[in-house]
């Protein structure tokens, strides 16, 4: 079994006419390359009635049920994460409840509010008394602020994660842009977070970088926009890692914090 | 047979980076198929006269001959002539040129010189969009990536000039190959290092628009992981003709001496 933890999804509501051809190629890559199961989620509109990420409430709703709905078409392939927006917590905590209802197994937190903001706790205080982890999009070593996104990194995450024992955090996309050698010593001592691979950087030396602080145990492998990617950590860690240690990276790890039943038993 | 057209020998002065050895490139090249590699000098990039790496570069790629020498050749250093008949001499497949490294303008007048230089010597000049993602680069690292308007001018320099364009992106690619003409387009080639595959598709869609013929098996290794490259090609239902091409055939035209002018 090979879990993709990080996948994304299009819908008619986004700035994208190709969003049907861009969701049945992620399947049929995935299928390629043996992904089991797509943890995926879908932030709002992508932009086009509100900013992908600053997606306003009625664009999260509809994306939350375009995923729920996927969910539903490919009961054997496709798992969502609610996407909510921490600025609108009334709403983010009522779609957090609906979608987990309705079988979500995950949170998604882009970058509408900085991850060590209050606003984040109310919507951890549920993931913990759900059992569902939290991804959160993370900026690899911030220097500063990027227009389009309140991005997050490690450091701000980590307090987060202190404040929160009990949840799982996902720190995303490690290969996605920025100073992965800034974030990997901040989430060293804190075992509450684990590190998705995912992401278009593919750099020498990072996944010996993230084995070494962090371990097997605390390594995700997912995709996010590019399969081809995160095909080739794959293959790089197979050589790597022995056939048991990157079955935890394959799968056992996601399984471990994702609640029971969330994805098919061996 | 496969060959990479993009691979580094050497330290890179940003970070820590395993495998920069010849016996740990060979190892990588071994590990995912690779025959052979045409190799530049990576720490060069960095130095005032970057030509200062080629003849440990062509005693290493001797003694390594799954190895090819792409030689560093500054355009207004004294003597760079010399770096294009070097070349000609070890059967470089290329000699390399990163004029944003070197703080010189990437389609200035020497710049110019030098590919026109290169194509009356039959010679392929290579050239990196970028080595390293924007987002995560070292503070001090403050050079620019070659804009498209570059590779444009410079194809135009002379009607004998060949290139061959490094870790560009889809919208890099598309920009040059439309902004230029059918005959300068068969003078242009692109590796697939920074292409993306699925979702996006980026790799199939440019080769039904742009094709196949224009593109090279290239992997940046050690910057980056080499199974990229080779992923990114399992990942299509490619005709085998078009994957032979890519893989090495294209290879062979770009890097292959053509005669050289008067």
């Amino acid at each position: 079994m090979l879990i993709d933890v990080h996948a994304h999804f299009l819908h008619d509501r986004t700035p994208r006419s190709d969003w049907r051809e861009r969701n049945a190629s992620r399947l049929r890559a995935g299928e390629r390359v043996g992904i089991t199961i797509h943890v995926a989620s879908i932030l709002g509109s992508w932009g086009l009635t509100s900013p992908t990420y600053f997606p306003s409430p009625e664009d999260l709703r509809y994306g939350n049920d375009y995923l729920l709905r996927l969910q539903r078409e490919h009961p054997d392939r496709i798992r969502g994460y609610v996407a909510v927006n921490p600025n609108y917590t009334d709403h983010a905590l009522a779609e957090i409840r609906r979608c987990l209802d309705s079988g979500m197994i995950g949170i998604k937190l882009a970058a509408s509010r900085r991850a060590d903001d209050p606003l984040l706790d109310p919507i951890c205080a549920l993931a913990a008394e759900r059992g569902v982890p939290v991804l959160h999009h993370i900026w690899q070593g911030r220097r500063r602020d990027y227009p389009g996104q309140e991005a997050s990194d490690a450091v701000e995450l980590g307090r987060l994660a202190v404040r929160h024992k009990s949840v799982r955090f996902i720190l995303a996309h490690i290969g996605g842009g920025g100073d992965w050698l800034q974030t990997l010593p901040v989430v060293r001592g804190l075992p509450n977070i684990l590190v998705d691979l995912s992401g278009s950087g593919v750099d020498g030396g990072m996944l010996e970088a993230c084995l070494q602080a962090v371990g097997v145990e605390r390594l995700l492998w997912g995709c996010d926009l590019t399969i081809e990617t995160g095909w080739a950590k794959l293959r790089y860690l197979e050589h790597l890692l022995s056939p048991a240690d990157l079955d935890h990276v394959r799968r056992r790890n996601a399984m471990r914090i994702f609640p029971p039943g969330a994805f098919p038993s061996d | 047979m496969r060959t990479d057209v993009n691979a580094f020998l050497g330290s890179y002065p940003y970070r820590r980076v395993p495998g920069t050895s010849p016996e740990a490139l060979l190892e990588a090249m071994d590990r995912t198929g690779i025959d052979e590699a045409w190799v530049s000098h990576l720490p060069g990039i960095f130095w005032r006269d970057p030509a200062a790496g080629n003849a440990w570069l062509v005693e290493t790629t001797r003694a390594h001959p799954r190895l090819r020498p792409v030689l560093a050749v500054h355009p207004e250093m004294g003597a760079w002539e010399a770096v294009l008949r070097a070349a000609a001499e070890v059967g470089a497949p290329a000699v390399r040129c990163d004029p944003t490294y070197y703080g010189i303008g990437p389609a200035g007048p020497s710049m110019r010189a030098l590919a026109g230089a290169c194509g009356r010597a039959g010679l392929a000049l290579m050239l990196a969009v970028r080595l390293e993602d924007g987002r995560q680069r070292h503070p001090h690292d403050h050079a620019a990536e070659l804009p498209a308007a570059a590779v444009r001018a410079l194809i135009r320099a002379d009607a004998s000039v060949r290139l061959v364009i490094t870790h560009a992106d889809r919208p890099f690619i598309e920009e040059v190959h439309f902004g230029s003409t059918p005959e300068e387009v068969r003078r242009l080639w692109w590796d697939i290092s920074w292409i993306w595959g699925p979702p996006e598709d980026h790799f199939e869609t440019l080769l039904q628009t742009v094709g196949a013929e224009r593109f090279l098996f290239g992997t940046g290794q050690p910057l980056r992981i080499p199974e990229n490259g080779v992923a990114k090609l399992d990942l299509l239902d490619l005709d085998p003709a078009d994957r032979e091409a890519i893989e090495s055939g294209n290879a062979a035209l770009a890097g292959g001496r053509v005669k050289a002018g008067p």
